[in-house]
């Protein structure tokens, strides 16, 4: 293999697995030091350069980073049952513990004079809007509902996010002199370009719901919802009760939301029923559990058929029972099991099987593209629409996805829109901002806490289940206390305390090799990495994790270490006589909207 | 050294043999010498061979004596027997031990100063006895813990960090142990691992005096020009004269080697060891052949690795002394006291 190319940023940046996971690329070991150093102001302000959101987000994302974080892997085969590092709810750690940091949001650069608009207060809107509003645009959000927040305030219940963290994580965005339009529905595309927008900005989600047009769907007309209008409705007070009796339809995040908001509401018996097996649905594994907490049967495998109706009136639905089977190429097909049809009494339904773009409101002829999917052509990494001043992002651009992703393109789109403005390729992307730092402080001390501990994975209190349960306001977590807290941020391994190779200074003494918990580093002749990552001291069968292979060392083997494992604890640089390991500090944050994303040729111009 | 334990987790591939441990079960206290000491090396190789041999903690003697190398049974298997003893006296402890109790393996580790200055009585003894145990000594030409004088070991001509140069003549332990009757003689380099594990299995598996000298460079006060036991001027004068393999069982030799390429040494307990020869005409049973070759290639400066000696039919003290097989401490009090008609039998033996 030829030697690792550590000054390629994807190198390093890939070790820290959270971060590369993460499609915001929130520097999260870095955030989650300060978080047990009790510096929770910093730690919010990490965490809100990188996602805007943070305790939004520290209650409601996705987390694509926990199933990435190296703890599962490394607690692999030691016993306990191996747990990510709770991310997340560190996050909101972080959020929920810090006090005014208001001293600390930035100033924004003075106006540069142009005007930009965004379509839908959103995730992916406001994001834009902060990054544009730092870099001196003028920016005004025009959003339908009164208060900005789209889909984080409409769906997500509040009993998993209170309204007082959206006003003030929205509050900080406005703060910066972003002007908020609320109650204003954008009916023409034409129409708001005609208004002379130097960029326009569409973040407006995903915003309608797929309907299951059974038979006596018409008929029981008044007891079946959309998942996502009835979830809006609940939110804005307009629903206060359902049936005792509710069905949800649906495997995803959404229905779970349907249903634990419909057992706050009145339904005692609340269902949610899938085609799909249990394993694949959609929603995420924690999403299903809390919902299982709360009393919620799951059945899997049943197709719904038809929805019963006595004198208009929804009595029950019919599921027919299927059972998965896989095709050579892994391809599922649901197979009828032939057992008689399953009858389920109910008094409401809500149906939450899916979202799809809608854009009723652009003009077709306006020069701007949809794919055959009805969504708009876009360039993958600019965002720009084939109407160059218009640009798309969140659900808006690709379909649903999730708030992570809204900002992630937010940022993206930003910086599309700095360029486009300033006369710059927007295909031309920024590279991100990267430092390597070494963290030794003296002989046995490092700048970070290198002792790895076999904590386990921190429960999250809740409160108690009646109390939860008797209002949709009640927020179920309670979040991490400064102790839990603390024993959750030590589990992080600090994936980017990077393990650093000097081969000029190593003498092949072995001492890396011999103190190693983990049997990551080898010395050995070089060979393609198949037949490396065979040779290793233990073998490195994680091909999604790269082989670190240095130049030749004096025997003329090179060293090879397996990331995949590294506990990070720095044993190797404690043990090497000469420093040839080194302990240093990757810190990496994307480019944002301004100056910093402009091309060096085009600044060099304009000086 | 390092402050923090090393952490247990491990490698989530890491086996178990057949007595159910996993390598790092074979692990002690972490080290406290020097970062990059060759000692270390020693204590993993140790670690690695035993946990191949399937060795049972429990049923190891580690002894040694005071120096770096002394310290270094701490280092590793940490749920074994230990004994640190007097200066230079290990083998006589040993030795001691196991003819109360020939069940246990037994290893002693010493160093240069430890059995090449103060214990040379010892070591040249316990040789000559044919003790049944494995004698590393670590080898690094120095005193490490009082700053780094010559030690016995260190060449002539050679020079200390300070830039003295050494006028003394070494003593070369290899040749003592052979002299002296040791039926299993090797040298190893810290820094080939390959080379050293199957040694040191090789010598678990030998019965009788097993004797391992180990060149193991000091990184703070032996490691620099000038110095003929560093890192680099070892690799570049190691002359190996074969390579072991060692085989559990005769039947399980699958590996064909050309002829005359390999020379087979079964051993008492049915071992095999399978020599691929690196020189063409050394033969590791002719032992005055080795002497000779041995000590014209170190004329030469060569560091002449491998192993040197090995003597098939060995036979050890207790078959010399022809003891009883049980340990003593199985005995009952009637067996080691059989009485005054046992004594007067005896007596009578010898009117």
């Amino acid at each position: 293999m030829r030697p690792t190319d550590t000054r390629d940023p994807d190198y390093f940046h890939k070790v820290v697995d959270c971060q590369w996971a993460c499609p915001a690329h929130t520097p999260v070991p870095e955030y989650i030091r300060l978080v047990s150093a009790g510096r929770y102001d910093a730690a919010y302000m990490v965490n809100w350069w990188s996602n805007v959101f943070p305790g939004v987000l520290g209650r409601t994302c996705d987390r694509p980073c926990e199933p990435a974080c190296r703890r599962s892997r490394v607690e692999e085969g030691n016993g306990e049952k191996p747990q990510p590092v709770a991310i997340c709810r560190l996050k909101r750690v972080a959020a929920d513990h810090k006090g005014e940091v208001a001293a600390q949001m930035p100033k924004p650069r003075p106006r540069n004079g142009k005007r930009v608009a965004c379509v839908g207060g959103g995730p992916a809107s406001m994001t834009v809007a902060r990054d544009l509003a730092l870099a001196g645009y003028q920016v005004t959000v025009f959003e339908s509902d009164p208060k900005p927040g789209g889909f984080m305030r409409s769906q997500v219940p509040r009993f998993r996010l209170p309204e007082s963290v959206i006003d003030e994580e929205c509050g900080f965005i406005t703060e910066l002199g972003v002007e908020f339009r609320g109650g204003t529905r954008i009916g023409s595309l034409k129409d708001l370009l005609a208004q002379g927008w130097d960029a326009v900005f569409v973040g407006s989600g995903a915003p309608r719901a797929r309907d299951l047009d059974l038979p006596g769907r018409k008929e029981a007309a008044a007891h079946i919802h959309l998942g996502i209008d009835w979830l809006a409705s609940v939110s804005f007070g307009h629903v206060e009760k359902i049936g005792r009796r509710v069905i949800v339809l649906g495997g995803g995040n959404t229905a779970m939301d349907c249903c634990r908001s419909a057992r706050r509401l009145g339904g005692e018996e609340v269902k949610v029923i899938v085609r799909s097996g249990f394993d694949e649905m959609k929603a995420s594994p924690w999403e299903k559990e809390d919902a299982m907490h709360e009393g919620i049967p799951i059945l899997n495998y049943h197709v719904p058929k038809t929805f019963e109706h006595e004198q208009g009136r929804l009595v029950a639905m019919t599921f027919e029972l299927v059972r998965a089977e896989f095709d050579g190429n892994g391809r599922r097909t649901l197979v009828p099991t032939g057992a008689p049809d399953v009858r389920v009494e109910c008094d409401d339904v809500l149906v939450a099987v899916g979202q799809e773009n809608a854009f009723p409101w652009i003009e077709r002829d306006i020069g701007l593209e949809f794919d055959r999917w009805g969504l708009p052509v876009l360039g993958a990494a600019s965002l720009q629409s084939t109407l160059p001043r218009v640009f798309f992002g969140g659900d808006a651009a690709f379909g649903p996805k999730n708030i992570i992703w809204a900002v992630a393109h937010g940022h993206e789109a930003a910086v599309s829109i700095d360029k486009f403005l300033q006369g710059e390729d927007v295909n031309e992307r920024p590279p991100p901002m990267v430092t390597l730092v070494s963290q030794k402080m003296g002989i046995h001390e490092w700048s970070y806490d290198n002792e790895i501990t076999r904590e386990q994975r921190q429960v999250v209190p809740w409160v108690a289940k009646e109390l939860a349960l008797s209002s949709i306001k009640v927020e179920v977590e309670l979040g991490f206390d400064a102790q839990a807290a603390c024993k959750e941020a030590a589990r992080c391994l600090n994936c980017d305390a990077q393990t650093v190779f000097l081969k000029d200074a190593c003498i092949e003494c072995d001492a890396c090799v011999d103190i190693c918990p983990m049997d990551c580093i080898t010395f050995t002749t070089n060979a393609d990495e198949a037949e490396l990552r065979k040779r290793l001291s233990a073998p490195a069968l994680n091909l999604s994790q790269d082989l670190y292979v240095s130049d030749h060392v004096k025997t003329g083997r090179v060293m090879v270490k397996d990331e995949d494992v590294c506990l990070h604890c720095g044993l190797c640089a404690e043990r090497c006589p000469t420093g040839a390991w080194d302990m240093q500090k990757f810190l990496l944050q994307t480019t944002k909207a301004g100056p910093g994303c402009r091309s060096k040729t085009t600044l060099g111009a304009a000086a | 050294m390092t402050y923090l334990a090393k952490p247990k987790l491990h490698h989530p591939s890491l086996a178990q043999n057949k007595v159910c441990y996993t390598r790092r079960d074979y692990e002690g206290r972490v080290s406290t010498l020097c970062a990059g000491c060759g000692h270390d090396s020693i204590s993993a190789a140790i670690i690695q061979a035993c946990w191949e041999m399937d060795v049972e903690p429990h049923r190891v003697a580690k002894m040694s004596g005071i120096g770096c190398s002394s310290k270094t049974p701490d280092y590793f298997l940490g749920n074994s027997h230990g004994f640190n003893t007097v200066h230079g006296r290990m083998p006589s402890v040993l030795t001691g031990a196991n003819l109360a109790n020939r069940s246990l393996l037994y290893l002693g580790v010493s160093g240069d100063g430890d059995s090449a200055s103060i214990g040379i009585g010892q070591f040249a003894h316990v040789m000559r006895r044919g003790v049944n145990m494995v004698y590393i000594l670590e080898n690094n030409g120095v005193y490490g813990l009082t700053k780094g004088q010559f030690s016995a070991t260190a060449d002539q001509g050679s020079k200390s960090k300070k830039g003295a140069i050494n006028t003394e003549s070494p003593i070369d332990t290899i040749s003592l142990a052979l002299q002296m009757g040791a039926t299993f003689v090797a040298r190893g380099f810290s820094g080939d691992k390959k080379q050293l594990v199957p040694i040191i299995k090789a010598a678990i598996a030998h019965k009788g005096a097993a004797f391992i000298d180990v060149i193991s460079p000091c990184v703070t006060f032996n490691n620099h020009a000038g110095s003929t036991k560093s890192y680099d001027y070892v690799r570049e004068h190691n002359e190996a004269v074969n390579r072991v393999d060692f085989i559990p069982t005769r039947q399980e030799i699958v590996v064909d080697y050309a002829e005359g390429q390999v020379i087979e040494v079964e051993q008492h307990d049915g071992t095999v060891l399978l020599l691929r020869k690196l020189h063409r005409d050394y033969d590791p049973h002719d032992k005055v052949g080795a002497m000779n070759y041995i000590t014209k290639h170190q004329a030469e400066g060569e560091v002449v690795t491998g192993l040197l000696y090995v003597d098939n039919d060995a036979g050890d003290l207790h078959e010399h002394l022809n003891t009883i097989d049980a340990p003593l401490n199985t005995l009952g009090a009637k067996q080691l006291s059989p009485g005054m008609a046992a004594l007067e039998k005896i007596n009578q033996r010898l009117r």
